[in-house]
């Protein structure tokens, strides 16, 4: 273990811990952009930065491993100046939209601009213009609006092991984007979207359906394969209008496509809205009353003149568990069969 | 899975087999790369190259239908290089004898005759698993679609008992369940022979202990299987269906042999939250509430029970399943009462000790994995930790069986199906997101280079797919991911279902399931 | 006479002057000619790399009985007379004949890196034995541990000739104590080849004409700190060097000095070549270590140390090309004759590229601790048409000023980081009284600008935003706080960079204010003093000079200049777009420029 004395306050931390997992230890708040937590340290954002005892020039404390008895300061009006100069040089080349922005009320850049009070822009100057959209069907790639913070490069070849974008280009003109800049064809996990700082990666479903202060979130499961990933839908006005994962939950935060964008079913035109009844081949609208009577009517006749193993029942993995056992309950109880299996081996 | 999803990370080798992890599993797929990082060695067995192959230590390319000779192969490689662990099978196995002898001619080179995978891949592929104590297998579908699953599924098993790589954290066999609460609907007793928690229905005590709990007497006669439903349909001796949340029009083989028993039954009822291409042939249908719309859990294929909250109402007069089979059973005579979901939990884990310990409140962040029998148990993360539940566990010998379909000059490919990345089963939900269906909306049959050469079909033409069951016209895609002489369709396709062309009449002997993963067909331009 | 040798000059300077002919032309030339049989079998002809003072190619020696005449500007039609004349006749044809600034050129240097560059065949690993080649590598093999070098480099004071300066016995000695374990067994020694500075042209010269001695330089290192495998990450833009590299590797590994079981001591070393993109970032070691690897050229953070963590992550050695053809020297003549050269702290000798308004522009190697004074008078021969000496800019993009009035500062790492600028890798531009210093750091800037990677903001937008701020100073359109805002941002832009690039890319522009600070405010008042910045001059016609003569006219692109012959002319500012044309051709002085 490592002696760390961070602003004053001293923790043992195992050898590799960065100064910023130990600031955090220590409930320290340092600002940062680039940084996340589930991905290599990458360094570029410079807001991380302080100063450590015997070090001439301030360092990141996201890529420096603790070494023993070092002395870190987080906060000196040196730091706060560097850190507020860096904010307005990313700011000089960001729109500044936010007014129509997705990402309003959830975007980092936003909240440390607001914390640092920055309002006029020293350094105000050319600002990067692409007119290109990308036309897959799922990212919206604002490359406006990227600060070039790299998450979405490192999530998607050490995450996802994908590695369908990559820095191009240099300078100022620098830019994320898939080789040759064609549109994105990936696997469309919107990792990269989950782990955007600002709004340049977005849902392109979620264009114009709430923002963040309308939005109730409701933790729930992915309807979809059997790994059951925690979700989160976020719900505006009855409709779930986008879906997220927590960083906390033990999927980490990850999903894949159809977890992540594929929840428009929900509120698909096509859902059934009434029971309904066949009646010379043509199916009429029910009330529930008419419907139930009537199953239970057929139900009761068949068992009368076939017995109860001529009634078979397929419940569904798409129902919970209390479900399932009901309907088993149903048909083994209510029913008086064994005729009961679902689609497990489908 | 006997292990935890989150253990994959710590394997030193992983060794997936029919399951295209990174498709149809994308978030455990993570996990083995986050392994893959760290260090670990990665064995895909596949018939075709899988995306998970890109970080794959070897990739055995085996014909369809030939897991057994290889597992065999591998079993007989570690026994003959005795990798194996001597002190696990004697402490914890019985049957070793007996089944040592069973691998016997699985040399190599038998095994390079049956699969197509070279003896020196399949020595290496021993000598990786076998020497690693933290050795995990996956696996899917790819396995158990055979007639021959339940021997794959041994097959399976006896490497890791050979290894010992089970029981302890990060190894074990892992079965990846392919849809959301595949778990929890087996636990909750929808299966014919078991009451919820895999308690037979045909042993006395277990029927008077459910009987006394709900009130009524019950059969002790094992019912059908959904694979044994349709036949006994179309032969009259099934009359009613209750289909609920189920699409079997698209999602079982044969699908003209299907829709003929479906329409056959005096009485079909369909529960759903679309009008699906099963719904179509129903006497009734009820509008049910989707996984947004409804509370309750889900346990996943970690046996992890996690919760599912209601996040907006149901559209119309659409109501969750509860409310109507609670309907249903008082109109049968037969009044269930519950206040809440949570109830009936709670009557599921007194009926099952192994959810005893669950409840809503301790889910509420983090669900927990059964066996859980008691409030301050916090669940199993991997199972056998303290031994096997019956004492020794057995070897089973298992021979190689070729599949039921084999190719001949008439139907001279073989095909297998299963899921791309971007749709899900039958499609009801993901074809209904658009951007889904723009991106990955059209079936395709994939198609091997040197095939198509021969064949001289190009990429993007439409082809004939025919098998003795049915015909259907699909577009062709060429790629090197199958190898030749193997074509695969989607399943998600009902304009080209592929299950039009799977066959019916080949289950497995035990547990009746249909053999997708291989069947013969011609393809014609 | 019985040795006849010829020597032509055959660096990149040499073949783009046309050295590749002149050779050809001697050969034709001694072939029809009929020369003394005796003669004939002595006579050989070599290319030889570049000796320095490029701007004097073709350079050709001739050589008889080992009696040395210099020729200078050769082309391939003079051949036919140094033959007839010289070679044939006995008389050397002496107003081709190199002049006395060739040998003050000369005088002042000392060469120990150079020494034998211009004097051997770069493409004939016998041309390097012959004069001592792989006695280093012969000698370490045969009589030293890897604890020996690395003492003998620390002793020697060898200093990083790459900019930073740091030592590189210490740097050796890291490398070696990081404990191999099973998951690190592997090392690396990579020498560093990709030279990108602006006008920096030391390292290409070294590989061009020395190649082996880099090499032997990097078999004593991977000897030195246990490493296996080595690379040489050169750019794609030194062809005639990668072709040298590569016949020099393979001629070593034929000879066994490098490859399996080297001169049988059952040390294995193997060295590859990886070519850059031309990305100025990937001198920068990290950056090259990303860019080996197969990824995007971008800089990480230190630590961890390349040595402790490189490429790979394995622990690795990156040396600069000048410091690795240190090494043989140094081993075979000894630390104390190295250490003999240069200052208390800066041993041994340097080579820099000589260049701007100086009369010998070139390739020098002087002893750490010479006068900058003694550079650009004795060796440079002062400035050029005698105008007056403004600043000397050291250190390429990331270095800074030296004034007149610091000339008798002496050239090492302690005394130059005093002034405020470095010795960099070796770039010296002299600049004089028509040089715009707030131009120059424009230009540095512009060019770190465009080469930054783009990973860190302040590097990336920082530098944007000075280059913004000088090109509105240099069109008159800067705004009062300017110069404070330029202090202000370049300071943060050095504090907060991760990589060397950003830390030290504001230097020019942080040194020309410090020294220049009235030409800043010169141009914030619309005028630029030397008469460079395009938007701040004005043209016109003075009367009394102008003849009519309409050559202004004639010259004039945008038609801004009207007149009839002999009648005074005159300029349209609104059309002007200050091209200079029309000053440049008049022969009257008439066109003013203000």
């Amino acid at each position: 273990m490592l002696k760390v004395t961070i602003d004053g306050k001293t923790i043992e931390v195992p050898a590799g811990t960065t100064v910023l997992d130990a600031a955090k230890m220590l409930d320290i708040p340092i600002p940062t952009l680039c940084h996340h937590p589930k991905l290599t340290p990458f360094g570029g954002c410079r807001l991380c930065i302080v100063e450590i005892k015997g070090i001439p020039r301030p360092v990141t404390s996201c890529t420096t491993p603790v070494s023993d008895n070092m002395e870190v300061t987080t906060s000196t009006p040196q730091i706060e100046d560097l850190r507020k100069t860096v904010l307005e040089l990313i700011l000089s080349d960001h729109p500044n939209d936010c007014m129509v922005c997705e990402k309003a009320g959830d975007c980092t850049l936003q909240e440390l601009a607001y914390f640092y009070g920055i309002r006029e822009n020293r350094f105000a100057g050319e600002r990067r213009i692409y007119t290109k959209k990308d036309g897959n069907p799922f990212l919206e790639r604002d490359m406006e609006k990227c600060i070039l913070c790299g998450r979405c490069v490192k999530v998607c070849d050490e995450v996802q092991g994908v590695g369908a974008i990559d820095f191009t280009y240099r300078g100022f003109k620098s830019k994320i984007c898939p080789p040759y800049e064609k549109d994105l064809d990936c696997e469309f996990c919107g990792q990269c979207v989950a782990v955007c700082p600002t709004g340049a990666l977005t849902g392109k479903q979620w264009a114009h359906k709430g923002r963040q202060k309308d939005i109730k979130e409701i933790d729930t499961i992915c309807p979809y394969c059997g790994t059951g990933c925690n979700i989160t839908l976020h719900v505006s006005r009855n409709e779930v209008i986008r879906v997220t994962s927590k960083e906390d939950t033990w999927n980490e935060g990850w999903l894949c496509v159809k977890g992540r964008f594929g929840y428009k079913f929900i509120n698909s035109p096509d859902r059934l809205k009434k029971p309904l009844i066949k009646k010379n081949g043509k199916f009429e609208e029910a009330s529930w009353d008419e419907a139930l009577d009537y199953i239970a009517t057929r139900l009761n006749e068949i068992k009368a003149k076939h017995g109860a193993d001529a009634i078979g029942g397929l419940s569904s993995a798409r129902c919970t568990n209390e479900e399932n056992y009901l309907f088993q309950k149903l048909i083994r109880a209510a029913i008086g069969t064994n005729n009961i299996d679902h689609c497990a081996r489908l | 899975m006997t292990n935890s999803i989150k253990e994959i990370e710590g394997m030193e080798v992983i060794f997936i087999i029919g399951s295209n992890t990174k498709e149809t599993h994308p978030v455990i797929a993570n996990r083995m790369i986050k392994a893959y990082r760290k260090g670990a060695k990665i064995i895909v067995v596949d018939p075709r190259k899988v995306p998970m192959t890109r970080f794959a230590e070897l990739f055995l390319n085996l014909q369809p239908g030939t897991d057994v000779a290889l597992l065999n192969g591998i079993a007989h490689v570690i026994l003959k290089e005795k990798l194996y662990d001597k002190q696990f099978i004697d402490e914890k196995t019985e049957g070793f004898g007996e089944w040592e002898k069973s691998v016997e001619d699985f040399t190599p080179e038998y095994v390079e005759k049956i699969t197509g995978v070279s003896k020196e891949n399949l020595i290496k592929a021993a000598r990786l698993y076998g020497n690693s104590r933290k050795a995990g297998i996956l696996y899917t579908m790819g396995i158990t679609q055979h007639t021959c699953g339940t021997d794959n599924v041994n097959a399976v098993a006896n490497l890791a008992l050979l290894t010992g790589n089970i029981g302890r954290e990060s190894t074990g066999i892992n079965s990846l369940r392919g849809q959301n609460n595949v778990q929890g609907a087996s636990d909750a007793g929808c299966l014919p022979n078991v009451y919820p928690g895999y308690q037979r229905v045909d042993i006395p005590e277990i029927k008077e202990r459910f009987e006394k709990e709900w009130g009524v007497s019950l059969s002790e006669k094992a019912g059908l299987k959904s694979t044994e439903m349709i036949p006994a349909a179309l032969k009259g001796n099934l009359k009613a269906l209750y289909i609920m949340g189920e699409n079997p029009v698209i999602t079982d083989p044969n699908m003209h042999h299907t829709i003929k028993a479906l329409k056959s039954l005096d009485f079909l009822i369909v529960q759903d939250i679309f009008m699906t291409e099963t719904a179509e042939l129903a006497n009734v249908v009820l509008p049910a509430a989707c996984f947004a719309e409804k509370d309750g859990t889900f346990s996943n294929t970690e046996r992890k029970v996690q919760r599912v909250r209601k996040a907006v109402n149901p559209p119309g007069e659409a109501r969750d399943d509860l409310f109507i089979i609670t309907g249903l059973s008082k109109r049968l005579g037969y009044p269930m009462n519950y206040n809440s979901p949570e109830d009936v939990l709670e009557e599921f884990g007194k009926m099952w000790p192994a959810l005893g310990g669950i409840t809503y409140s301790r889910i509420e962040r983090n669900g927990i994995q059964w066996p859980c029998p008691t409030k301050d148990h916090p669940g199993t993360e991997f199972l056998y930790k303290g031994g096997f539940p019956r004492g020794k566990v057995h070897f089973t010998p298992t021979q190689y069986m070729p599949p039921a379909e084999i190719t001949d000059s008439e139907y001279p490919f073989i095909l297998t199906t299963g899921r791309n990345l971007f749709q899900y089963h039958a499609g009801s939900m993901t074809r209904r997101v658009k951007p889904i269906e723009t991106h990955a909306g059209e079936p395709y049959v994939e198609i091997s280079p040197a095939d198509s050469e021969r064949l001289n079909i190009k990429d993007g033409d439409m082809v004939k797919v025919m098998s003795r069951r049915g015909k259907i016209e699909i577009k062709a895609k060429i790629t090197p991911r199958v190898s030749k002489g193997v074509a695969f369709i989607p399943m998600h396709y009902r304009e080209a279902a592929a299950n039009v062309l799977t066959n019916d009449a080949a289950l497995d002997r035990h547990v009746k399931t249909p053999e997708y993963k291989v069947c013969s067909i011609r393809i014609e331009k | 006479m019985n040795n006849l040798e010829i020597k032509v000059c055959m660096g990149t300077g040499g073949i783009a002057a046309g050295g590749t002919d002149v050779l050809s032309a001697f050969d034709s030339a001694l072939k029809e000619r009929s020369i003394p049989a005796e003669l004939q079998m002595g006579c050989s002809m070599h290319k030889v790399g570049c000796r320095g003072l490029c701007a004097k190619d073709v350079l050709v020696d001739v050589l008889i009985d080992d009696s040395r005449t210099t020729y200078q500007y050769i082309k391939p039609e003079m051949v036919q007379r140094i033959v007839d004349e010289h070679i044939v006749g006995g008389n050397p044809v002496s107003e081709w004949l190199v002049k006395e600034d060739y040998h003050n050129f000369h005088e002042k240097q000392i060469k120990v890196v150079l020494s034998d560059c211009g004097n051997i065949d770069p493409e004939d690993i016998n041309s390097y034995i012959s004069v001592g080649g792989y006695k280093a590598t012969e000698k370490v093999f045969a009589t030293m541990k890897p604890e020996d070098v690395i003492a003998e480099i620390k002793k020697s004071g060898l200093r990083g000739r790459g900019g930073a300066g740091f030592p590189t016995g210490v740097k050796w000695e890291a490398c070696r104590g990081v404990q191999p374990n099973l998951q690190m067994g592997q090392k690396y020694i990579i020498c560093n080849a990709d030279e990108g500075d602006p006008g920096a042209f030391m390292d290409r010269a070294v590989i061009e004409g020395n190649p082996h001695a880099v090499i032997e330089g990097m078999v004593i290192g991977a000897y030195a700190i246990g490493a296996s495998k080595g690379y040489v990450y050169i750019r794609a833009e030194y062809p005639l060097a990668v072709e040298r590299l590569k016949l020099a590797i393979a001629a070593a590994r034929e000879r066994r000095f490098i490859g399996k079981n080297i001169l049988d001591s059952g040390f294995d070393f193997d060295i590859k070549i990886k070519l850059g993109a031309g990305a100025f970032v990937c001198g920068e070691e990290t950056a090259l270590i990303a860019s080996i690897e197969g990824q995007r050229g971008m800089p990480r953070a230190k630590p961890p140390f390349p040595v402790y963590q490189g490429l790979w992550g394995k622990p690795t050695v990156i040396n600069n090309v000048e410091t690795l053809a240190n090494i043989p020297y140094i081993i075979v003549k000894g630390a104390d004759w190295f250490s003999s050269y240069g200052t208390e702290k800066s041993k041994g000798t340097k080579v820099f590229a000589l260049t701007g308004k100086v009369k010998n522009t070139g390739l020098i190697e002087v002893p750490m601790g010479i006068t900058l004074k003694e550079i650009i008078y004795d060796i440079g021969g002062g400035i050029e048409n005698d105008k007056k000496l403004k600043a000397v800019q050291t250190g390429g993009p990331s270095g800074g000023c030296i004034t007149p009035d610091m000339l008798d500062i002496n050239v090492d790492y302690e005394s130059l980081a005093k002034v405020g600028s470095i010795v960099g890798s070796g770039g010296m531009i002299v600049l004089d009284e028509d040089d715009c210093m707030v131009n120059v750091a424009k230009y540095f800037l512009s060019f770190t600008q465009a080469e930054s990677c783009g990973k860190c903001v302040p590097c990336r937008i920082g530098t944007k935003r000075l280059l913004e701020i000088l090109n509105r100073i240099t069109k008159g359109k800067g705004k009062e706080d300017d110069i404070e805002l330029l202090l202000k941002l370049g300071s943060d832009v050095k504090s907060a960079s991760l990589c060397g690039l950003g830390q030290t890319a504001p230097n020019p522009v942080l040194s020309t204010i410090k020294y220049f600070r009235e030409e800043y405010e010169a141009h914030l008042q619309g005028k630029c003093p030397a008469k460079v910045c395009r938007d701040l001059l004005t043209y016109s016609i003075i009367e009394e000079f102008c003849k009519g003569c309409g050559a202004c006219l004639r010259a004039c692109p945008a038609g801004a200049i009207t007149g009839e012959k002999k009648q005074p002319h005159k300029i349209a500012p609104e059309i002007c777009v200050k091209c200079g044309a029309c000053f440049d051709v008049c022969k009257f002085k008439a066109v003013g420029r203000e």
